[in-house]
């Protein structure tokens, strides 16, 4: 058995391919960007969803927020905010080449940050509620916080907020931004691979199986879980700070806050891969992700229709996912023996 | 903030404003209460949140909305779109609801939210994206001045709401379904050794919650406009009422849904009227947090 060696090659391949993908297919480097950020998000959503039976409806929060975050901490260094959301990207702010990228450097750090910090809070209210009232609870605060930001004047009101473009040629902008999100995609499924094998990983799945007994046995289940919503919101709203600068424009419901689209296409993502395996989120992401762009361009008007019942048919009918899906049928890959047992034979 | 305190100055200064607010709280809140009450029955008799809920009620304004457009009187719509939507219901039922009731509580969650993306995307397709209102040639009745109106097209949907509310009552009460739906709600277990086919109970109860919200939504779209993407609000005001209410409690449903219709009436009057939509998900959240402390309370170690 050389598993290790295959896995391996695997994880150099999958390498590889990241670094070459933007170049050998220059025409999807969009759809490649976005294709890491569906990974990042639905790794970090199955942090919580799938480790610790946490089911959030609501990180699309961290998110949007980053977004704004980012916005607001790049243009408040150079500029009045106010004076700069008046004006609705009217042209007469300049970013040079330092002010951009330094701004946009710092902005997806302390959108990270800031993330992080909104989800101990948020957290510490929310993680009494069990179940679906969890899932609708943080679901209540990622369409109260679009709506009250679509209110706020001082960051754009419903009009959002225009950024600078990148200084430069278009085409690199887009491998740019590609390798951002892939940059942060591949630390977060470092990072995650890292945790689950540590005593933490251990510890938020003995909160999944049982908080009760969990709680009995000396973990400080309060705390295991606000770190763990932290750690995920912090790559969430980092992710978020990096759409901010590649979307250019944004607007608080349906790019930022956009509670019906990425807010449930990274509960599908991480359902259609296999919730609480490693694996299962980027499997998950890059199918959910191929037959997204393949409706979207060939069943044009139906594309929803199709998304939704391929939500209602994963829910439904396939909630193991493609990765527990496999578990079963070849438990050898992962390293789980089964005993052969003849029926009627008894030990 | 001049404009807060300006708004809030306004209920004192003229106190029949109090009233108006309050009368249309309370017409907004029959409506909510009956899309509450509905899901409050299929929450409680098998345990499926169903987040597809306004699509219900907007899917039922359509059929309403529909038949006026080809030529049958307005108040026909609201029997036709109870027995339409009733047929949905059953078909939505076998095809999906039936396989998420014995799963966790997150799987009906997440599937009747696809359910919602579906039928709002299809009555988009069917309908257009334009709102659309069905209008009622009465008059609208003034008192105090003018400082109050109310529509009678409003009074009337008011009125159906509670013949439908006080209709469902008595239903449950007294017809043998109606028990058994009960009985199904307190133990599914007991109820099938006793006899019961909780199977038929089930998708009874979901073709019925289909059917009052699609009578609710023929009311609405009398009195209000209806859009294929409102359903989502109906549905979070739904699930304010519900969480604030509990299950199997239907005074407790209606007096929440009134309360509910009342606060944020006053809400946007005071804030502004883009701030609706917000209130009531706060309300969702302050609701949440109150029965939180409630259960830390209960839930206190001895030290």
């Amino acid at each position: 058995m050389n598993m290790a060696k295959n896995k391996t090659i695997l994880y150099a391949l999958i390498l590889a391919f990241t670094f070459v993908s933007p170049f050998v297919f220059p025409n999807f480097g969009t759809q490649l960007a976005t294709l890491w950020l569906m990974i990042i998000v639905a790794l970090t959503w199955d942090m919580t969803g799938g480790q610790m039976g946490y089911n959030s409806l609501g990180n699309i929060f961290f998110y949007g927020t980053g977004m704004y975050v980012a916005a607001l901490i790049a243009i408040g260094l150079v500029y009045d905010v106010g004076d700069y959301t008046n004006a609705a990207g009217g042209g007469i702010y300049k970013f040079t080449d330092l002010e951009y990228f330094g701004g946009m450097a710092l902005g997806v750090l302390g959108a990270g940050l800031f993330c992080s910090l909104t989800a101990v809070i948020i957290g510490y209210l929310t993680f009494g509620l069990r179940g679906p009232y969890f899932a609708i609870g943080t679901l209540g605060v990622a369409i109260a916080a679009g709506e009250l930001v679509s209110n706020w004047d001082w960051v754009g009101g419903g009009q959002g907020i225009a950024l600078p473009v990148y200084p430069g040629d278009l085409d690199t902008g887009k491998v740019f931004f590609y390798f951002l999100f892939a940059a942060i995609g591949v630390s977060v499924f470092v990072f995650v691979k890292w945790l689950y094998g540590t005593r933490f990983g251990a510890a938020i799945n003995a909160i999944r199986d049982d908080e009760e007994k969990a709680d009995a046995m000396g973990i400080h289940t309060l705390r295991y879980k606000l770190y763990t919503w932290a750690m995920a919101a912090f790559f969430v709203g980092m992710a978020g700070g990096v759409s901010a600068f590649q979307l250019i424009h944004f607007e608080p419901l349906e790019s930022a806050y956009q509670t019906i689209n990425l807010g449930i296409f990274m509960v599908v993502c991480v359902l259609l891969g296999g919730k609480g395996t490693l694996w299962g989120p980027v499997v998950g992401a890059v199918l959910f992700h191929l037959f997204k762009e393949i409706t979207w361009n060939y069943l044009l008007g139906w594309q929803w229709v199709a998304l939704g019942a391929l939500i209602v048919v994963t829910v439904v009918y396939f909630q193991d996912g493609v990765m527990g899906w496999l578990e079963h049928k070849r438990p050898e890959w992962f390293g789980i023996k089964v005993e052969k047992k003849i029926a009627g034979e008894t030990e | 903030m001049d404009q807060i305190l300006g708004n809030i100055g306004l209920l004192f200064e003229f106190p029949v404003v109090n009233l108006k607010i309050v009368l249309d709280g309370i017409m907004v809140g029959a409506l909510f209460a009956l899309a509450a009450y509905g899901l409050a029955l299929v929450w409680g008799v098998m345990n499926v949140k169903n987040l597809a809920q306004g699509d219900f009620v907007i899917a039922g304004g359509y059929v309403s909305w529909w038949l006026v457009g080809h030529g049958f009187p307005a108040l026909l719509g609201v029997p036709v779109a109870f027995v339409f939507m009733w047929g949905i219901g059953w078909v939505i039922y076998k095809l999906v609801i039936s396989r998420v009731i014995e799963r966790d509580l997150f799987t009906s969650l997440l599937a009747t939210f696809g359910l919602a993306i579906m039928m709002a995307q299809i009555m988009n397709l069917m309908f257009g994206s334009d709102t659309q209102s069905v209008d009622l040639d009465y008059d609208v009745l003034y008192f105090f001045d003018g400082f109050i109106d109310v529509p009678i097209a409003k009074l009337i949907g008011v009125l159906m709401a509670s013949a439908l509310a006080a209709g469902v009552i008595i239903f449950m009460k007294s017809s043998r379904m109606g028990q058994a739906i009960r009985a199904t709600a307190q133990d599914a277990r007991a109820a099938r050794v006793m006899g019961i086919d909780t199977e038929k109970v089930y998708a009874f109860t979901f073709s019925l919650n289909s059917a009052i919200c699609g009578a609710a939504g023929a009311i609405i779209v009398m009195v209000w406009v209806i859009q294929p993407f409102y359903g989502i609000a109906y549905s979070i005001r739904a699930f304010v009422i519900v969480t604030a209410a509990g299950l199997g409690n239907l005074p407790g449903v209606i007096a929440a849904g009134l309360g509910i219709g009342a606060l944020e009436q006053y809400g946007s009057h005071i804030f502004g009227i883009g701030y609706q939509q917000a209130i009531a998900v706060m309300l969702l959240l302050l609701v949440l947090l109150y029965r939180l402390i409630q259960q830390r309370r209960n839930r206190q170690v001895l030290k």
